[in-house]
């Protein structure tokens, strides 16, 4: 019996990890009957040796499935162990790893079995269980089955926390090309669904004050970023129009890992493109958080982001002319520009210079990343300087000062001993 | 300069910024207790704390600093740094002399190291959030023993007590021999000497697990082992997330710790 569930959550949560998202937070479900859990902001529990965070018990309900998308581990021509958990597996794991304090909820994904709403279907039963049967009050990720019917999205919508469906490839064309069978037009039609009735409960909320909760914590969705040959200008550019239609929370970008000996993708071996990633993120972020148009950081004359250099420095560099930034006086948007200052620090700075004129050693204790800043800023007592250095000049020296973590290091080589 | 001996409780703390108002003293050395030796030059003050002064300053941290602000203070005190201490009495005497909102100065020093140090403390805080593991014993109660770096039992109390409102658990700080029991109803401070390396003897195991808890450990341990992707292994990140130091509270890192 033991081993039959070793065995099962082993080749489920194996087939789910490619999912990136850990997200638990954003929620705001309360435990108000007594039962048990909560969210908030959310909480790392762990973090395996790829240095992922591990918040929520995140398996496939099955990996039966009868799609062939080349770029899935569960498609259907891949010759793997299948295994399916049933409703009560389900629950009785979530409810067991979240009495122990492993986890933050469950993020339950499947491979497609017979259709779309079959498998809708059972992964309803097991978020009603939990919600209703076991007054679970945790954080609830559910994967949408591309295709299921409105009414089924709409009800699970009502229990999850979140909701999300993946582009899979950051174009049509790349999708078409490894994924015939699915499309982006089938994406948008369910993003569209939870999104017009989240507008719908929210204004229904303005009138009557027991709305049910609607996936609080919004949708999300992911491209695999390096299977096809798109630029990061196109991904980006995909990314910004569907945070903007579809009030997206997240979007998730994951260097593909080469899981097949299919011609049209890279090989097996292959080492998946992190550093790619992690710019991709910073653009994100620049997006979201700091302001930034997204054609500002990548257009026709600037297709790829520098793998050198950070987006936001970068930007800096190619924009001499709005810099340097005096400390003391520039507004806060501006503040978030300047390379090596963080959104936390940037408040800092604003809160600290209202009770006196700031110098470099304040500005060093607030946290700024000063040696990478220095070179956009003039605070109290910034050196005079008669001429200002060139970008590429800055570059390099910014470059020399700087360790990355991605350097080559040097392991590879022959050792005579 | 004067030095101020106060007995090393917030209570005490809050009466020695009392005191030194009322005497007038401005440049003045906190000393806690046990740490106190009597030297013949320096004028010495004993304090003792005191519930009516403390809740005056207390309440004038709030008037002159704002709630927030008051918040950090507290933290910052549960590091147990005597340094700490002496950046508290400051700051306090540092927000009562300026007009509200300087409590948001960091450009001061006493502020800045408040602040700081209240950052670590709730980052502590959030580790132990994440970190606890409850084991179930026999008789339906969750157990875990922990061991902070600083004193931050008060500030998860909250969290698990709205989170686990539906079993009772016990969370043990075995370095400061004190732990926070929940019974459904209220969470109790409880002192008790528990000392699980001594019960290494299976016969003498002073608590007897609940019969599934064996099954739930092992799926734990094999998921945190399937979720991870092989090809993006970064050991340096993982470290950096999940210090060695509390790897021998996570049932999932215990196997790496007897390599």
């Amino acid at each position: 019996m033991s081993e039959r569930i070793r065995e099962k959550l082993q080749i489920l949560a194996d087939a789910a990890k490619y999912d990136v998202s850990c997200s638990s937070s954003g929620s705001d479900r309360k435990n108000t009957s007594k039962g048990i859990g909560d969210t908030g902001s959310g909480i790392c529990h762990s973090y395996t040796e790829d240095g992922r965070c591990v918040s929520l018990l995140k398996i496939l309900l099955t990996n039966h499935c009868i799609y062939d998308c080349a770029f899935c581990v569960s498609r259907s021509s891949n010759d793997i162990k299948r295994a399916a958990f049933t409703v009560e597996e389900v629950v009785e794991l979530t409810m067991n790893f979240y009495r122990r304090n492993y986890i933050e909820g469950l993020f339950l994904s499947s491979g497609i079995f017979k259709n779309a709403d079959f498998t809708m279907e059972r992964m309803l039963k097991i978020v009603k269980k939990l919600r209703l049967e076991e007054n679970f009050n945790g954080y609830i990720h559910l994967k949408t089955i591309p295709g299921a019917s409105e009414e089924m999205v709409t009800e699970a919508g009502l229990y999850a926390d979140r909701m999300s469906i993946n582009l899979e490839m950051p174009t049509e064309l790349g999708l078409k090309m490894l994924a015939p069978e699915k499309s982006h037009e089938e994406v948008k039609k369910e993003l569209g669904v939870i999104r017009n009735k989240f507008i719908q409960y929210a204004d229904e909320k303005k009138i009557i004050k027991s709305v049910p909760k609607f996936v609080p914590a919004g949708q999300s969705t992911q491209m695999v970023v390096g299977a096809t040959p798109e630029s990061d200008k196109d991904i980006m550019g995909t990314a910004d129009a569907y945070y903007k239609a579809f009030s997206l929370k997240r979007v998730y970008y994951s260097a593909y890992i080469p899981i097949s000996h299919d011609s049209r993708m890279p090989v097996i071996g292959t080492q998946p493109s992190l550093i790619r990633e992690n710019r991709l993120y910073q653009t994100d972020w620049l997006m979201r958080f700091y302001k930034f148009d997204v054609k500002e950081i990548l257009n026709d004359q600037h297709p790829h982001l520098d793998m050198e250099i950070d987006p936001k420095l970068s930007w800096a560099l190619r924009n001499p002319q709005a810099f340097p930034v005096d400390i003391n006086t520039a507004d806060y948007a501006m503040i978030l520009r300047v390379p090596g200052i963080g959104l936390r620090s940037a408040q800092k700075v604003i809160a600290a210079r209202q009770y006196g004129k700031l110098h470099i050693y304040q500005l060093k204790n607030l946290g700024i990343s000063y040696n990478k800043a220095q070179y956009f800023i003039r605070c109290a007592d910034s050196p005079f300087q008669l001429n200002e250095k060139e970008p590429h000049v800055l570059r390099r020296m910014i470059l020399q000062n700087s360790k990355s973590k991605y350097a080559r290091q040097p392991t590879n080589q022959l050792s005579l001993f | 300069m004067v030095i101020y001996v106060f007995d090393g409780t917030f209570s005490g703390l809050l009466t020695a910024v009392f005191e030194s108002f009322g005497r007038k003293h401005r440049q003045v050395k906190l000393v806690c207790e046990e740490h106190f030796e009597q030297d013949m030059f320096s004028e010495t003050v004993r304090v003792t704390a005191d519930k009516a002064k403390s809740e005056r300053v207390w309440e004038g941290l709030k008037t002159k600093g704002g709630k927030e602000a008051r918040k950090q203070f507290y933290s910052a005190f549960l590091s147990e740094s005597a340094e700490i201490f002496q950046h508290l009495f400051d700051y306090a005497l540092y927000v009562f002399n300026q007009p509200a909102g300087y409590a948001n100065n960091f450009g001061n020093s006493h502020v800045l190291a408040v602040s700081q140090m209240a950052q670590k403390v709730h980052r502590e805080k959030h580790r132990m959030e994440a970190f606890i593991r409850f084991q179930k014993s026999g008789n339906g109660l969750f157990f875990a023993v922990v061991s902070p770096d600083y004193n931050v039992l008060p500030l998860i109390l909250k969290h698990f007590k709205d989170r686990y409102a539906d079993q009772v658990w016990v969370i043990y700080d075995e370095r400061r021999k004190y732990g926070i029991h929940y019974d459904l109803h209220h969470v109790h401070e409880v002192t008790f000497d528990f000392k699980p390396e001594a019960t290494t003897d299976q016969s003498q195991l002073a608590i007897a697990m609940d019969e599934k808890e064996e099954l739930y450990t092992t799926l734990w341990k094999d998921y945190f082992k399937s979720t991870n992707i092989k090809e993006r292994k970064n050991m340096k990140l993982h470290i950096q997330h999940v210090p060695k130091r509390y790897w021998r509270y996570l049932v999932e890192k215990e196997d790496d710790l007897r390599v």
